[in-house]
């Protein structure tokens, strides 16, 4: 595992793509020379960055008109004879599917991918109607559902390479706003693998999804301050990675988990779960406090909900307090 | 087909096709003796809905679908998804008449570490097609591999078995204006139109009338026959499968509790049965059980 000395050393610049766009552009790529894959939308492709795809192999995209749970289904039939199909809708709708996943798909073990786009109060403006702070949790309570949330415009690129190649039922967010680029194309994404992105000593940062880069700026509040913060990237939420999980609790003695998702059930659940069935820790968590949304933009609600990289810096210290409270 | 049947019920005297109709009727009477045992053996089930499709089910696996068999074994089968999964009873009792499963198996019906799970499971039994136990799904699953049969240019047909009471589910007319939207003619969906559902009758529920015209509105071709009339099903079939444009629904009026005159056509019926050794003697005399036969259903051996 490649550990990294300074802060967001693979920083190569802000903007860039949105997830759903990169994940959009990818699919197209990886689908060219993977004839079985083929691709399901309900109406919104332009929001979740199929309309790549139906533009480039328009005889393999499948409209399904507002019908979420006859597509999330009929995707679980699809694959029932050979294809691999990809269905795709913001996060919130996959909710509304959930429970078509969870029999037509997952219960008969169908290779389906689940793309969601639109999660968390990285929606904005469409407000707390459009921003699943659930999903995580919900896809994650399915058995045999693997969950993964990318961070960046590359990882999302190789993620999509690798669910289309994994044989199982996978429920994978994008991101609806620009993302901070992260990763150059030496990065390596392998489902069920964590990644520390920065190594330190005193606490460790597990995040995924959009909160890795505030994670990495954490890192930096707290060096300013002489606190050396480990940084994990965590892209695979099920199964988690609980070898570096374990491995940081050894090392660093307490843990914050950072998600754009409900702080129950999401990363910090699983990261607590895996952490107390090896070396247990004090966590904090970062993420909504089990309430809904509103509307403004991304990096406003980021505040207003406690999402930023302050607030991750407040959480390791909090983290830290009660580590050093324990050893007394 | 193997059918497991006695050549006693057969009426030779009947020309080929009287005949075939005779035999597929003895089937389906070996299905409903077959469903009320199970669930007679289980504690619980469903056998109201068991029944009413006994005909049906008898029909598709005795002369409709496509399946594999000892001089074909790799066929590209046909598919047939049961959508009302409660009748997985039926389904299992359909399978051990045409020796597709053991019956003793299918008497195992909700047992601990049994293949003859309480609703259909695809990783159980794989002609399962489907798991299915959650009312529209089956439909829209059945929807997808027509699509994706089409897609491949592949020839299999595909089935789906709903309830009346099914159609109350908003699902299923998402995937009514699909399959006639995509003009999947590779689709041929029945409905078991027995009038009832789990607590009452479908008009006390949620009224469906009128049912055919909402299917041709949706842009099906819309069959509407007698659910225990042999020769109609066979027929209806045989359109379904001559359509070329359309996705076709066959509206089959059906009895709920079909043979068991005690059931017939009472919600009570309908599921979480359970069955006494008097209720099942009665239920197995009405289905003209020879003895022998009604000792190896009650002995759980088949
Ligand atoms: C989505 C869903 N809701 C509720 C049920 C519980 N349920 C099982 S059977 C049934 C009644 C079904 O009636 P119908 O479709 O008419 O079946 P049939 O009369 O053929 O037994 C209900 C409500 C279910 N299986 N799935
Ligand atoms: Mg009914």
């Amino acid at each position: 595992m490649a550990v990294v000395e300074r802060a967001a050393p693979q920083l190569i610049g802000t903007s860039g793509d949105s997830l759903r766009e990169a994940f959009g552009k990818a699919l197209v790529e990886w689908s060219r020379e993977r004839p079985r894959v083929v691709v399901l939308d309900a109406d919104i492709a332009g929001g979740t960055g199929v309309h790549h795809f139906r533009k480039a192999l328009p005889h393999r995209f499948f409209q399904f008109g507002i019908a979420e749970q006859n597509m999330m289904a009929a995707a679980g039939g699809m694959a029932a004879t050979g294809l691999v199909p990809v269905v795709t809708t913001f996060a919130v709708f996959c909710l509304r599917a959930i429970e078509q996943a969870r029999l037509s798909i997952a219960y008969a073990k169908r290779n389906v991918k689940i793309v969601a786009s639109h999660p968390g109060i990285d929606v904005g403006p469409d407000g707390g109607s459009a921003q699943a702070l659930e999903d995580l949790a919900a896809f994650r309570a399915i058995p045999g559902m693997t969950v993964i949330s990318p961070a960046d415009p590359e990882e999302m690129r190789q993620a999509t390479r690798a669910i289309l190649d994994f044989e199982g039922p996978v429920y994978m967010r994008t991101g609806r706003s620009a993302s901070t680029r992260l990763f150059g194309p030496a990065h390596k994404f392998e489902i069920g693998v964590g990644q520390m992105l920065r190594d330190g000593r005193d606490v460790s940062l597990v995040a995924c999804g959009v909160e890795v880069s505030r994670a990495l700026e954490a890192a930096d509040l707290l060096a300013a301050a002489k606190i050396s913060a480990r940084v994990i990237n965590m892209p695979t939420i099920k199964p988690i990675d609980s070898a570096i999980l374990a491995e940081a609790s050894v090392d660093t003695g307490c843990i914050v988990t950072a998600e754009d998702h409900n702080i129950f059930g999401g990363l910090g659940g699983a990261v607590a779960e895996a952490i107390a069935q090896t070396q247990p820790c004090p966590i904090e968590f970062v993420g909504v406090r089990d309430q809904f949304g509103q509307s403004g933009e991304p990096q406003e609600l980021a505040e207003f909900y406690g999402l930023t990289a302050p607030h991750i810096a407040a959480a390791a210290r909090r983290a830290i307090a009660r580590k050093e409270s324990l050893r007394r | 087909m193997n059918a497991t049947l006695q050549v006693a019920e057969l009426h030779e005297a009947a020309g080929p096709r009287d005949r075939r109709v005779t035999q597929l009727e003895a089937i389906a009477r070996e299905i409903r003796r077959l469903s009320v045992a199970a669930i007679y053996h289980a504690g619980s089930g469903h056998p109201g809905g068991s029944l009413s499709c006994a005909d049906i089910l008898a029909v598709l696996y005795g002369t409709v679908l496509n399946l594999p068999h000892a001089d074909h074994p790799d066929i590209d089968r046909d598919l047939f998804v049961l959508s009302k999964g409660h009748a997985a009873p039926a389904l299992y009792a359909t399978w051990a008449a045409f020796g597709l499963m053991s019956r003793a198996e299918a008497l195992t019906l909700r047992k601990l570490g049994s293949r003859a799970q309480g609703h259909p499971h695809v990783l159980d039994c794989p002609l399962a097609e489907s798991s299915t136990g959650s009312l529209g799904q089956g439909f829209s699953v059945s929807i997808g591999m027509a699509m994706g049969l089409r897609q491949q240019g592949r020839a299999p047909r595909v089935y789906a078995l709903l309830g009346d009471g099914e159609m109350q589910e908003g699902e299923v007319w998402e995937g009514a204006m699909c399959a006639a939207h995509y003009g999947l003619a590779n689709l041929c969906a029945v409905i078991d139109y027995n009038k009832l559902q789990s607590d009452d009758r479908n008009a006390a529920i949620m009224g469906l009338e009128p049912l055919a015209q909402k299917w041709r509105a949706f842009g099906w071709n819309t069959l509407e026959i007698n659910g225990h009339d042999v020769a109609g099903l066979l027929a209806a079939f045989e359109a379904a499968r001559n359509e070329r444009t359309l996705p076709t629904i066959i509206i089959a009026h059906t009895t709920k509790g079909k043979g068991v005159p005690y059931m017939e056509d009472h919600p009570q019926w309908h599921g979480s049965v359970k069955l006494t050794p008097e209720q099942i003697t009665s239920a197995l005399t009405s289905l003209d059980t020879d003895p022998a036969k009604a000792e190896g259903l009650l002995n759980g051996r088949g």
